[in-house]
């Protein structure tokens, strides 16, 4: 086990690993808060903070009011998306799953879809009604596949496909019959748009967030366990039916929260913990906090491109994590997918 | 010294048809306990129900004493390993760091093992000889490696007891062998109690102390290998024509199959 003593998961590791991710979210997150259309150097940001330079009003507006709440709501979506891709992996030992695969974040869009229709505020009206609509859809999907108090994986897969369909076509009903500029929020809200984060928005999801993760790290083993088989899994002590059932309903809550701030975000939760797992490996004490850090990154990267890249227009978040994430998915399918389709 | 094990009048069924059937045998200390019988007779049902993974529906299973279902999952697996037919990792994990998932039930809320754990693991590893392999991937392994290996975790759990089902099914004769001969030595030099479902019964009777002839959910014959595995019994079970006669070198019993084609060439020849 000599050579093997580096590659096993350590607290020190996972410390480690932790350090460097959590500098690289910093980085990009200062980065991200000098780009844009207003000119504000990184160098003159960094002065400012440390109290050499003052900076004036409009600066001290763009940044604060604008710029910072949305790098917090990408960071924290990207978190809550990423971590949830992990989880849901490993429970339902599907290499595909991400957190809307039991059809969360379709229900989440009729309720945001609702909310547009009925004109109402994107601070607090439409996430409202979208978490509401998430909320219905986790409670309806996960009734419909528990028997006897047991939660059935390929049930939930088939249950989340089939409440997904349904809630698509009746996205398509508001969308066929609405004309105005209300089509153009909905369809925004569709392909995630993070431009309307607000600091009370933060404040509810992020002590939320933060509570959930701690209690999946703690099952970060069970998680390790259940990938080699629920069976083995209860055979060598894990009580399998309560993880899934605290796992399945904390993610979903902390997903219908993120996404009711957010919209519709996808790739995120698929490619960066497979992205984690080819570099860090299949354990989850280290790759869950790898994942929810990376996934951080990614879309704080991600969103800065979006806002950006046909500045002074914008584009929706999700165009650009589809637009690398699924080249990305192909090639992973191309290099491991071999693994995935063993029985 | 107490059975580790004592199955009495065991009864359980998936639906509505009892699928095992007043099962009565005790399982004693450092014994190996081979379990025979066709398709469908009901052996994977009766290892998950000593394992108490199922629940069963009338009798009773004390495990060191106590009834199995007073038992919480944990405190099974401190006394019960099992090693399964065959497992699918859906991701790769290495092998030390599958045969550490051992450790689970002895483990508390913090999740990361300790220096006795890891010492634990490696003298495991030791014994089924996957030491070498202990960086491979968990995928990249032969079907008998796989099978070591899923035989190292279960050590790794160090319980008393150790259930196999059918751990040489898929695996040529050289590895058969090297599995029994690994269960024989485990139970001879860690004083284990074993019970291994197998469909390869001459090569079971060879390392089993007794053997258990399954015949749809109910117990047919138990005892010895010689007294179990006798012509008539393995034909009415199995109903299947079969030889049995003495294996010339151990004395225990060999069956051989008496297949219609090879009736046809005894007579032309």
């Amino acid at each position: 086990m000599r050579g093997d003593e580096e590659k096993r998961v350590t607290p020190l590791k996972v410390i480690y690993i932790g350090l460097i991710l959590s500098g690289t979210l910093i980085i990009i997150a200062l980065i991200s808060l000098s780009l844009g259309p207003a000119r504000i150097s990184l160098k003159d940001i960094l002065n400012w903070f440390i109290g050499y330079e003052s900076i004036d009003q409009t600066a001290w507006m763009i940044l604060f009011k604008i710029r910072l709440p949305r790098i917090l709501l990408a960071g924290l979506v990207g978190f809550t998306l990423s971590l949830g891709g992990v989880v849901f992996q490993a429970l339902l030992r599907n290499p595909l799953a991400e957190p809307f695969i039991l059809g969360i974040s379709s229900g989440a869009a009729v309720g945001a879809i609702i909310g547009i229709v009925l004109g109402l505020g994107f601070t607090f009206g439409i996430p409202l009604l979208s978490f509401l609509g998430a909320l219905f859809t986790i409670l309806l999907v996960m009734g419909i596949s528990s028997r006897h108090g047991g939660l059935e994986s390929s049930t939930l897969l088939l249950t989340g496909v089939i409440v997904n369909a349904f809630f698509t076509a009746v996205i398509m009903f508001f969308i066929s019959t609405t004309s105005d500029s209300r089509l153009h929020s909905m369809l925004f809200w569709l392909y995630g748009d993070l431009s309307q984060s607000k600091y009370v928005q933060l404040s509810i999801s992020f002590p939320l967030i933060l509570i959930v993760s701690g209690i999946i790290y703690v099952f970060s083993r069970h998680l390790n366990l259940i990938v080699g088989g629920e069976e083995s899994a209860l055979q060598m002590g894990v009580e399998v039916e309560g993880v899934k059932w605290i796992s399945f309903l904390g993610i979903s809550l902390i997903t219908g929260v993120v996404v009711s701030f957010s919209g519709i975000i996808g790739f995120v939760g698929l490619i960066v913990p497979h992205l984690m797992r080819m570099i860090l490996g299949s354990d989850h004490r280290l790759l869950i906090p790898a994942s929810a850090l990376g996934g951080a990154v990614f879309l704080i990267a991600a969103d800065t491109l979006a806002r950006t890249i046909i500045s002074p227009s914008e584009l929706p978040v999700g165009v650009i994590t589809a637009f690398l994430g699924a080249p990305f998915f192909i090639y992973l399918l191309k290099a491991r997918g071999s693994q995935w389709t063993q029985n | 010294m107490d059975p580790e094990l004592i199955l009495k009048d065991v009864h359980f069924r998936y639906n509505r048809q009892w699928c095992l059937e007043g099962i009565d045998f005790e399982l004693k200390k450092g014994e190996i306990l081979g379990i025979i019988g066709p398709n469908g007779s009901g052996k994977s049902t009766l290892l998950k129900i000593m394992d108490g993974l199922l629940k069963i529906h009338k009798g009773e299973i004390l495990l060191m004493n106590k009834p199995i279902s007073s038992y919480r999952r944990g405190d099974i697996a401190r006394c019960i390993a099992m090693v399964p037919q065959e497992e699918t990792f859906r991701f790769p994990f290495s092998v030390s760091e599958v045969v550490l998932m051992g450790r689970f039930p002895h483990s508390g809320l913090f999740p990361f093992e300790g220096k006795e754990d890891l010492e634990i693991t490696h003298q495991s590893m030791h014994l089924t000889g996957t030491l070498d392999l202990a960086t491979r991937s968990i995928h990249e392994l032969s079907g008998g490696e796989k099978q070591r290996v899923l035989i190292a975790r279960a050590l790794t759990q160090r319980a008393q007891i150790i259930l196999l089902d059918e751990p040489t099914s898929f695996l040529d004769i050289r590895h058969k062998v090297e599995i029994f001969e690994l269960i024989s030595s485990l139970a001879l030099t860690q004083g284990l109690s074993v019970i291994v479902v197998s469909h390869d019964i001459s090569l079971a009777a060879q390392y089993c102390h007794r053997m258990l002839l399954l015949d749809k959910g109910s117990v047919y014959k138990i005892g010895e290998p010689a007294g179990v595995i006798t012509a008539d019994n393995i034909s009415t079970v199995y109903q299947c024509p079969v030889l049995v006669d003495k294996n010339p070198i151990s004395k225990t019993p060999r069956v051989t199959i008496l297949s219609k084609r090879g009736e046809d060439k005894e007579e032309t020849a």
